[in-house]
């Protein structure tokens, strides 16, 4: 006999050891290496970027050095410096911590959002979730990625604040429509009957039985969308509608590569905030795969 | 079936008339108005004031709403603050080439997805399935803008195998072969950018749908009754998996649209997307207001059509 099936024996003789959905995510990340490793990567980066950060000045890393226009890679410079003689690998420190910041925060933004339209709509069902889905639809089938464009140009004091407003205002759709088609399978179930005879009120039932059963689905759903929410903020930044200059993003590194000059004959300016959004969104996307599979049965490995 | 592309019909009336209210609430929120790119700030403020009056820009929301989206369906959006021309005499000048690109883009897309998909299902846990599974991890993962500047850096640059900017070589007359061909060439670097990205998820989509199909009881009973493998894929499995991909192309316009904007402003290809953009950053509101409802539009169209077909192929999806 096993490991794995003595594990399951032992769980199935007393059920009061079932596993936790927390128990489970963490067996199936470790059964899967590349995952683990992509996590542990992960939690490097994050200490490392904001540690860092707090160490780095930021104001004297975006000032303007004209006597040190595009250095190429040095003990000093050690990744060179772009066309205003700021140090790169400084401003690859304060981008990934911006674009990792806003990632996390329109990600909690639009997670709450959805989470709550998509619970409350699901679980009371009726005309108003009709309604509420058939908004949702629409949003959802619109070129979100101009709108956002449009009213980042739109807004008089352009802020932070107000990048990560306009964002969550366009992104909390597919996280509703998702919960809101978990909870409508919950609400048939008959622990909420129970519950509802014994006299819950409907909110203890949401927000204490319903939304814990969903805790992993939305736990996997974070995961993924903090990877595009990075991508779409350093691509908005890269275009030139995301943070401010003041304010480097991955993005702003990637953009410097519009002129030509850059792009071809100046690799350390672009190329490493290139491939550190790739892996990290490589990474971030391992990691929701991982909690993915093991949120379904049928799916896991271990 | 009938009914139900009525019935899904008419769900897209409120969808554009919500789209334009957005749009129209999009264009009163951004700065300037009719007037910005025909006067000259000179002009006594009285006289504006008059121009208002008679242009209908003091009127209530309503009425102002109610005067553009007419003027709008006729294909009127005003004049450009800054090129002073007519806006859709200079979307009329992009618009061609944006369609060749999503255009090329689709064929691509499909001719990466439908072989790599068939293989990578009907031979699920080999090597050739793992590598095509790692590319579509990677693919997944990895942003349109990110990969594209690469391709750019690697192909355009580096080997120089294709052109870095532009739609066509300067100096070439409109009509002639070379012409055309100086087209052709100078899209498929950015079409095939963008396509290797956009065709994982139907690459992975077909991987499983054809991997569920095989395992269902009618391929059980053909292959009991000796049909052959590959019959049983060509007349069993793709038929059942190939359809609902060939109606997805509706659905990927959204992405597409999305798309092109990045691409195009990487390629430097004188595009819708590229003009939108520019337009922006000129503060060409006028402009920016027609591309955004012209867009929504493309996207409620193309989830229209994409549902009709959809329900046409697989009757359980009808809406009831």
């Amino acid at each position: 006999m096993n490991k794995v099936t003595g594990r399951i024996e032992e769980e199935l003789r007393d059920p009061s050891t079932s596993p936790s959905s927390w128990t489970i995510l963490w067996r199936e990340l470790k059964k899967d290496k590349l995952a683990l490793i992509s996590l542990i990567f992960l939690g490097l980066t994050i200490v490392a970027v904001y540690g860092v950060s707090l160490v780095l000045d930021q104001k004297q890393i975006v000032r303007v050095d004209l006597f040190a226009l595009y250095q190429p890679p040095s003990a000093e410079f050690w990744l060179g410096t772009d066309y205003g003689g700021r140090d790169v690998f400084g401003q690859l420190f304060i981008g990934t911590r911006n674009s990792l910041s806003i990632g996390i925060i329109v990600t909690l933004l639009t997670g709450t959002i959805g989470i709550l339209v998509g619970l409350i709509s699901g679980y009371f069902g009726g005309a108003a979730d009709n309604l509420a889905m058939r908004v949702v639809d629409f949003f959802m089938i619109l070129p979100t990625l101009m709108i956002v464009i449009a009213f980042v140009a739109a807004v008089p004091k352009y802020s932070i604040v107000s990048f990560s407003l306009i964002m969550t205002a366009f992104l909390w759709m597919g996280i509703a429509r998702l919960i809101r088609s978990k909870a409508l399978q919950e609400k048939e179930l008959e622990y909420v009957k129970a519950s509802r005879t014994l006299g819950s009120s409907h909110l203890k039932i949401m927000f204490t039985q319903v939304l814990p059963n969903l805790s992993s689905i939305i736990i996997v759903t974070m995961t993924l969308n903090l990877a595009a929410n990075i991508g779409l903020e350093s691509g908005l930044s890269f275009l030139g509608f995301g943070f401010p200059e003041s304010t480097p993003s991955l993005g702003t590194l990637v953009s410097y590569a519009r002129n030509p000059q850059t792009l071809e004959y100046r690799w350390w300016i672009w190329l490493p905030a290139s491939l550190l959004i790739l892996v990290l969104m490589l990474s971030i996307n391992n990691v929701g795969q991982a909690l993915k599979r093991a949120t379904d049965a049928r799916q896991r490995r271990g | 079936m009938w009914k139900t592309t009525l019935r899904r019909f008419l769900i897209m009336i409120p969808q554009i008339i919500l789209l334009s209210i957005l749009v129209f609430m999009m264009a009163k929120a951004l700065p300037g108005d009719a007037l910005s790119g025909l006067l000259d700030p000179s002009v006594d403020p009285s006289m504006i004031e008059a121009q208002r009056e008679k242009l209908g820009l003091n009127n209530p929301w309503y009425v102002q709403y109610w005067d553009w989206i007419t003027k709008a369906i006729q294909g009127d959006f005003g004049q450009s603050f800054r090129f002073k021309m007519p806006v859709t005499d200079l979307i009329g000048q992009r618009i061609t080439n944006t369609i060749w690109l999503s255009l090329v883009t689709l064929i691509f897309t499909y001719l990466i997805a439908i072989p790599l998909g068939i293989i990578s299902g009907r031979y699920n846990d080999t090597w050739g399935d793992r590598l095509i599974t790692g590319y579509t991890y990677l693919g997944f993962a990895a942003p349109l803008f990110i990969f594209s500047l690469l391709m750019l850096w690697v192909f355009g640059f580096h080997l120089q195998a294709f052109p870095t900017e532009g739609s066509v070589t300067p100096g070439l007359v409109p009509g002639t072969l070379e012409y055309s061909f100086s087209k052709i060439y100078h899209i498929l670097l950015p079409a095939l950018s963008m396509a290797l990205i956009t065709t994982v998820s139907t690459v992975q989509y077909l991987r499983s749908e054809i991997i569920d199909t095989k395992q269902r009881d009618f391929i059980l009973t053909a292959r009991a009754k000796g049909a052959s493998e590959s019959r049983i894929y060509t007349h069993h499995i793709l038929r059942n998996s190939l359809l609902p991909i060939a109606a997805f192309f509706g659905y990927e316009i959204t992405g597409l649209i999305g798309g092109t904007v990045f691409v195009e402003y990487i390629f430097s290809y004188p595009g819708m997307g590229q003009l939108f953009l520019n337009s922006i950053m000129l503060r060409d509101f006028s402009v920016v207001t027609a591309l955004v409802l012209l867009y929504g539009i493309a996207s409620i169209l193309g989830s229209l059509i994409s549902d009709i077909i959809l329900s046409i192929v697989d009757p359980r999806i009808r809406i009831k």
